[in-house]
């Protein structure tokens, strides 16, 4: 039988020596329970605090219970859902039709010589203007009612999503196409089947990044000449020097994309479970 | 199939990359490459899968592929290739897919190569819960569903740890002595050669040319405990590839 070393590893004075010091570990942030809430809880009870006590002067900032009626009055005459489904509505129609086409473009893009030489200078040079700059433009051509709205949100989710996509298809692993290929899978499997499922990782990420933009444009295009929306109303909150209004607004803007960053996350985790 | 290659030249803009090759796969037979890294193993394994054009020179397909075959020349990659958003069995079918089969043929094939992997229990497993040696074995499940005339394996061991390949090792020999296939076996690794080839070419270093090609009559499966019968071919490939090795490493990446 081999010889083993097994119950011969003396340890010795098991005082002899130094410790070794422990200098590993952070780096690794995790979530910490309720901590999240927490914070709001405390801050708004701070903000409400300071109003009551009279810190805060009622013009420059109002109590958030007096936001909070605000919003509960909107809820009760019926407002809040006429804004709501205005903006909602033109944000899910502007943003779609972005994402649609902002795929379809980015993926020639991604797969055909021509798209990528003839598109890309284009896409680079329309890229970083502000859309907003040119809802103007956009009303003399689409009218001042919905079409302009709607155009301003869909070209500026347009272009993000096309840099997004194309980045996608550019990072699709090779040998995963070389492979479909080797086993002669035609040229539209090769699209649905690897390059589309590879790309979704940053198409997905890149909505993340196109549905704030759309948020901001649809606040920014209600603001100029709409009935009915939250961006309107917020801006007639303003105009009137009602605080309270205005606050309340807000707070729906940030509910509006606190639900759309929920169901973009419900998307990921839905169509990249394969990840870990 | 048998696959003959003749005066093969191939070149990356001005750079030979292989040189004069010629070459018989016979039917049945495994053929491995080795060579030093960097002499062409792959280019030359990309050419014989019609991957990329020989800048000179011909490949040739002579005799007809087996019943049943859907992909002659089919490889097994280095890297697995697998799918991360398909199951096994997902990985499985994609390669039949385009084929117009029906799903409870699809579903035998698929069945049938699990089976033959020792992976019927895996199916349902991504890639990513699978170790490096069960996704090597679904790449080789995938290969053997479309029932290849030549299997093309470019290192396919190489990214495993040593136990591991040699299970895998076993493996594969178990499936030739069951069921003879016909691959071109790529390895840098002359254990690996010895024991699974009918058929060894050494390379130079580039541009690729054959040095030598060494036939071992011994039968597969008689040669885990040959190691002294074969030491003498293993010693005679080493002085041949340690040339070359020696020579390429000396030398500069961009002369
Ligand atoms: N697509 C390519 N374009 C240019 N050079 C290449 C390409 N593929 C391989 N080479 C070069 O050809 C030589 C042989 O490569 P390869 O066949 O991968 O070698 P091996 O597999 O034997 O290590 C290497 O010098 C490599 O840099
Ligand atoms: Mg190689």
């Amino acid at each position: 039988m081999p010889e083993t070393l097994a119950g011969r590893n003396p340890a010795g004075p098991a005082a002899a020596g130094r410790p070794v010091v422990f200098r590993g570990g952070g780096f690794a942030p995790r979530p910490v329970g309720p901590l999240g809430p927490l914070v709001f809880i405390v801050v708004i009870g701070l903000w409400e605090l300071g109003s009551r006590i009279g810190w805060i002067a009622p013009l420059i900032l109002p109590a958030p219970s007096e936001a909070f009626a605000a919003l509960a009055y909107l809820v009760e005459t019926g407002e809040i859902w006429r804004h709501l489904e205005a903006s909602v509505s033109r944000l899910v129609i502007g943003w779609s039709a972005g994402m649609v086409l902002g795929v379809a473009v980015g993926f020639s893009i991604g797969l055909f010589s021509i798209a990528r030489s003839g598109l890309v200078p284009v896409v680079a040079a329309l890229f970083p203007i502000p859309k907003i700059a040119l809802l103007p433009l956009f009303i003399v051509w689409f009218g001042i009612g919905e079409g302009s709205k709607i155009a301003t949100i869909l070209f500026g989710t347009f272009f993000p999503t096309v840099i997004a996509t194309y980045g996608g298809v550019d990072n699709v692993d090779r040998n995963l196409i070389r492979m479909g290929q080797s086993f002669g899978l035609s040229w539209l499997s090769i699209v649905r089947k690897i390059v589309l499922p590879g790309a979704l990782p940053a198409i997905l990420s890149g909505t993340r990044i196109s549905a704030s933009i759309a948020i901001i444009l649809l606040v920014a295009a209600e603001m100029i000449g709409a009935e009915y929306g939250v961006g309107a109303y917020v801006l007639l909150a303003g105009n009137l020097a009602a605080t309270d209004q205005l606050i309340a607004g807000v707070a729906m803007l940030s509910v509006l994309g606190l639900v759309v960053s929920w169901l973009i996350g419900r998307a990921e985790r839905y169509f990249l479970r394969w990840r870990s | 199939m048998d696959l003959h290659i003749v005066g093969l030249n191939h070149r990356y803009d001005d750079m030979p990359v292989l040189d004069g090759i010629d070459l018989r796969i016979e039917s049945g037979r495994i053929v491995c490459l080795i060579g030093p890294s960097g002499c062409g193993k792959s280019t030359l394994l990309r050419l014989i899968g019609g991957l990329e054009q020989p800048t000179d020179g011909a490949i040739r397909q002579v005799g007809a592929p087996p019943d049943g075959c859907l992909n002659p020349l089919t490889y097994i990659f280095q890297d697995f290739a697998l799918l991360p958003w398909r199951t096994a069995r997902g990985n499985i079918s994609l390669v039949l897919e385009d084929h117009g089969l029906s799903e409870r043929e699809t579903a035998r094939i698929v069945d049938d190569v699990l089976a033959r992997t020792d992976l019927s229990d895996f199916g349902d497993a991504f890639p990513r819960q699978l170790s490096g040696g069960m996704k090597q074995r679904v790449a080789i499940a995938r290969a053997l569903a479309v029932n290849p005339a030549v299997f093309l394996m470019d290192e396919p061991l190489s990214a495993l740890d040593s136990q591991t390949r040699a299970l895998l090792m076993d493996d594969l020999i178990g499936l030739w002595t069951r069921e003879p296939f016909t691959a071109v076996y790529v390895t840098h690794n002359l254990q690996e050669a010895v024991r699974l080839g009918h058929k060894i070419v050494v390379l130079s270093r580039r541009p690729g040319r054959i040095r030598d090609q060494v036939a071992i009559n011994l039968p597969l499966e008689d040669r885990t405990d040959a190691v002294a019968e074969l030491a003498p071919t293993q010693r005679y490939l080493w002085e041949l590839l340690r040339e070359e090795a020696q020579a390429a490493d000396r030398e500069l990446a961009d002369a």
